[in-house]
């Protein structure tokens, strides 16, 4: 293709994606009435406030963990979506000073599994806010999180105008049998799941939205060898400077305008990034991947991953002698699983 | 002898607050400048807090845009000012209300005592140093920038390119040499006095009045006209990233700080209580008469930025992911493709181990799976043997498995009837080194019992295969280091070529060869080749093999002597 070619095709590209996000924009706008704001104190919210969103569903195992956890990095308020859980997590959440609740019944698969209602909760409250969009099973660590604060970050990244930041998804499992493992809510989830894979991510740019496509992992090594176009995607990019216009595709690992998700390089440089450990091994991953067999709300075509879902549903192990134990952001800089850049 | 400071504040003032009193504790008159673009309501309440200090004026207020002359005109005043009304001080130090000084204040009067005479102000010549992001050096003296860069960058820009296009020049006044360094600088009054007052002042201001960034030029070149003496060095610790943003001190640089003796750093996060809290320290008679010594934080500096900007060879991870035209070397570290020597040598993979001591794996890209050298299913980093999830991304898989273990040399064989798909990566990688037999893939299919006949179509495809491979690397852009010999020539002299693979992959511990591997009895290739011919297919790739050079009976064939130097 000769580069005017190339250029013509770039704009056309950039056209299509402008309108793709217009419809994104205009699905989250019909949706708005799914959910319902129960518990409200979004009063509360100051002008320079971080905020969290999420949806989640039946999380009472994880969610003390994860407030202590977020609210440790300096969130100030979390908005939170809750998908119909029967464990005691409404109940949980309204409880807390800094949690705001919107509950629905409709399907999460229906709703761009749940993307749609946080779309609209960051339309409604994210404008000019750092946003930070994650599950119930991701913990945000970047490079000196354990002594910077999402504070510190933020405003560094706002000097550097970079209006968003990229985590790498770490799925962290036990040694030995999953169910094995023993975890009361409020516990240190890492120290219940302390191992990962080391290196075994493949990346590739996304043929279309152009960004970083990472795969592989524990997940794809145990479920996906013969499937691996299938895996799972492991790039994020959970924090963003949020505009009103932005709207996030399929999780939160593409996003619309493009330029916010190309958070890594082309060039020999690196810039900063951070890592999402992921809790989903902890014991009640055979109760959930049960309910999900039955309830399909996961994936597009379900079917495709009833034997994930089937094999998670049976004990087994995730282990081997190569495992490596988390020790802390620092090891991750070290090992190339996420970067410092120019924040030193 | 008294310090006066001159503090430029423009936020923060809770913490520019704390600092002023901390410079006036330590008995030093202090001069503030506040931007006015600062609320008045602000302003007054700052002004309020800090009235019970006899010693602190606030000067005339000036709206200091970033990168341009206003920064430099407020400094004038405050100067002017401070010398005026405290006639005592000696030395003025420029500072922000997001300076910290991290020995007390008395350590570094006491260092001035010692340097009464002395102008610490970084400079240099635009000539001497690349210093400058974004390219204009020299150029910020000699053109004219009407449009401010942080807001109408577009414009500034193309302004720059239209006078360099057309050849504009400013004149630079005559006796005026160019030098540029750190704004934050530590001058004697004497020096002050002879800048604010030289006749030539009103022309040199509105000189610099159009350079770009003044406040980073206009002290750091007039002081060479009227300057005793320069130490061309700032007093005031402070890190540039590549992009020319001012690094932040956290609280976790508390140790690399301390470390560094300096007397003062910048920028200090205004969060960074722990900072504030062990800044300055205690006096210390041990460390007072101490030289301030930026070694070890120029390292870390110096050290992530060239991690930045050049990267970790071989790394590809989620925010560094360079296309392989860009960059030298593909893996992280150099590795060895070993194309049909397994084929002649049954046991290649056990001896060249035994030879090397590098890690020698078998068939990494065979069609069944990843053959490891521990033979194991889940390799180093959890990389899984799984061919599928190898040919998935085969380029992915090797700069994996190579980054992983790159404390070691690896090897690998390598083959027609292996998985193809790497073969572009391997021929452009400065880091491999590939060594080629051609045709070697004749011997498994001679070995195999069958007739000619019944293998020509395997054969031919073999050959296609591997000629393909030999294509890519002859092609131009192929840049690993490749050695290319047919099955004769390595049958005619197998030592001298084992020996140079040993050389290249052990490097200087390579040894003379003693242990002589174990050969393929090539007997009746010859006129297995020549049935091959008879059907009509033609195996060009092997080279002329006669019988003479496979008959290993007598042994009468004569080898080279080999001589290792050093050995």
């Amino acid at each position: 293709m000769s580069p005017r070619a190339a250029r013509i095709g770039d704009l056309w590209l950039a056209y299509r994606l402008r309108w793709k996000r217009r419809r994104f924009l205009w699905r989250i706008w019909r949706k708005r009435r799914q959910i319902t704001l129960v518990h409200d104190q979004t009063g509360n919210i100051g002008t320079d406030a971080i905020l969290l969103f999420a949806c989640m569903r039946n999380e009472m195992l994880r969610l003390p963990a994860f407030l202590d956890h977020y609210r440790k990095l300096g969130v100030t308020h979390f908005l939170i979506v809750d998908n119909a859980s029967d464990d005691g997590t409404a109940a949980y959440l309204d409880a807390q000073p800094d949690v705001s609740r919107w509950a629905t019944a409709h399907s999460y698969r229906l709703s761009r599994f749940g993307m749609d209602w946080v779309g609209w909760l960051l339309w409604r409250y994210g404008h000019g806010h750092w946003c930070l969009t994650v599950d119930a099973d991701e913990l945000l660590v970047y490079p000196r999180s354990d002594t910077r604060d999402l504070r510190d970050l933020t405003t560094w990244l706002d000097q550097q105008n970079r209006p968003s930041f990229g985590a790498m998804m770490l799925d962290m499992y036990p040694q030995g049998p999953l169910s094995a493992t023993t975890y009361v809510p409020g516990d240190d989830p890492i120290a219940a799941l302390p191992w990962f894979d080391a290196d075994n991510y493949r990346h590739q740019t996304h043929p279309y939205y152009g960004n970083l496509w990472i795969q592989g992992g524990v997940r794809e090594r145990m479920f996906f060898a013969q499937t691996p176009e299938r895996a799972p995607t492991l790039n994020k990019t959970p924090l963003v400077k949020w505009h009103w216009r932005y709207a996030y595709v399929s999780s939160t690992h593409q996003m619309l305008p493009p330029a916010l998700h190309d958070t890594f390089d082309f060039t020999h440089h690196s810039i900063a990034s951070g890592a999402l450990l992921h809790t989903k091994f902890l014991p009640d991953i055979a109760a959930k991947s049960a309910e999900e067999l039955r309830r399909k709300e996961h994936f597009q075509n379900s079917e495709r991953y009833q034997d994930y879902h089937r094999r998670l549903a049976a004990d087994l192990s995730l282990w081997h002698e190569g495992s490596i134990r988390y020790q802390g952001p620092d090891q991750l800089v070290e090992r190339g699983l996420m970067s410092k850049g120019s924040w030193l | 002898m008294t310090l006066g400071v001159v503090m430029l504040v423009h936020n923060r003032f809770e913490r520019a607050a704390e600092m002023v009193r901390l410079w006036a504790d330590a008995g030093c008159p202090v001069v503030v400048h506040v931007d006015s673009n600062v609320e008045a309501q602000v302003y007054d309440g700052f002004v309020k807090t800090l009235d019970d200090l006899p010693d602190v004026r606030f000067s005339k207020r000036y709206r200091c845009e970033w990168g341009t002359w206003a920064m430099v005109a407020a400094t004038q005043d405050a100067v002017a000012l401070l010398l005026e009304d405290f006639a005592e001080a000696t030395h003025v130090y420029l500072a922000s209300g997001a300076c910290l000084p991290l020995r007390p204040v008395a350590e570094l009067c006491t260092y001035l005592d010692r340097h009464p005479d002395t102008d610490f102000i970084e400079s240099a010549t635009t000539a001497d140093v690349p210093w400058t992001v974004g390219g204009l050096d020299r150029e910020r003296f000699t053109l004219r920038f009407p449009f401010p860069w942080k807001k109408r960058r577009l414009l500034f820009d193309r302004f720059v390119r239209l006078q360099q296009a057309v050849g504009f020049k400013r004149r630079i006044p005559e006796g005026l040499v160019p030098h540029m360094g750190s704004q934050w600088w530590c001058l004697t009054r004497q020096t002050l006095e002879a800048i604010l007052g030289d006749p030539r002042r009103g022309l040199y201001d509105r000189y610099f009045k159009r350079v770009w960034i003044p406040d980073e030029s206009y002290f750091q070149t007039l002081v060479r006209l009227h300057a005793r003496r320069i130490e061309s060095r700032s007093l005031t610790l402070s890190k540039f990233d590549f992009q020319g943003k001012p690094h932040i001190f956290f609280d976790d640089h508390r140790e690399l700080l301390s470390r560094t003796n300096c007397f003062v750093a910048r920028k200090i996060w205004p969060q960074a209580s722990l900072l504030y809290r062990s800044f300055p320290r205690a006096p210390d008679p041990a460390l007072a008469a101490a030289e301030p010594r930026t070694g070890s934080v120029d390292r870390l500096f110096s050290h992530a930025v060239d991690r930045r900007t050049l990267g970790r060879p071989g790394l590809y991870m989620q925010s560094r992911f360079p296309t392989q035209n860009r960059q030298n070397g593909f893996a992280a570290a150099p590795y060895a493709v070993l194309h049909g020597l397994d084929a002649v040598i049954p046991d290649f993979k056990t001896w060249l181990t035994r030879q090397t001591g590098a890690t020698v794996h078998g068939r990494l890209f065979g069609k069944d799976r990843a053959h490891f050298a521990d033979d194991s299913t889940i390799y180093r980093g959890a990389l899984s043997d799984s061919a599928r999830l190898r040919d998935y991304n085969p380029q992915m898989f090797l700069t994996n498995l190579i980054w992983n273990a790159r404390d070691t040399h690896h090897c690998f064989q390598f083959g027609p009837e292996d998985h193809q798909k790497i073969t572009t990566t391997l021929a452009d990688d400065t880091m491999a080194s590939i060594w080629v037999i051609s045709g070697a893939w004749s011997v498994a299919l001679y070995q195999s019992g069958w007739s000619a006949s019944d293998i020509r179509t395997e054969a031919a495809r073999l050959q296609r295969i591997e000629d393909k491979f030999l294509q890519t690397l002859r092609s131009s852009h192929a840049r690993a280091r490749i050695n290319i010999m047919t099955l004769a020539d390595f049958v005619e002299a197998p030592m001298e070529v084992l020996q140079a693979i040993i050389d290249d992959i052990a490097g200087h511990r390579g040894t003379a060869l003693t242990d002589v591997p174990q050969m393929v009895d090539l007997t009746g290739l010859p006129s297995f080749l020549q049935d091959l011919k008879n059907q009509g297919m033609h195996p060009f790739l092997t080279g002329d093999i006669t019988t003479q050079q496979v008959d290993q009976t007598p042994k009468s064939r004569r080898r080279k002597p080999y001589i290792v130097s050093g050995k």
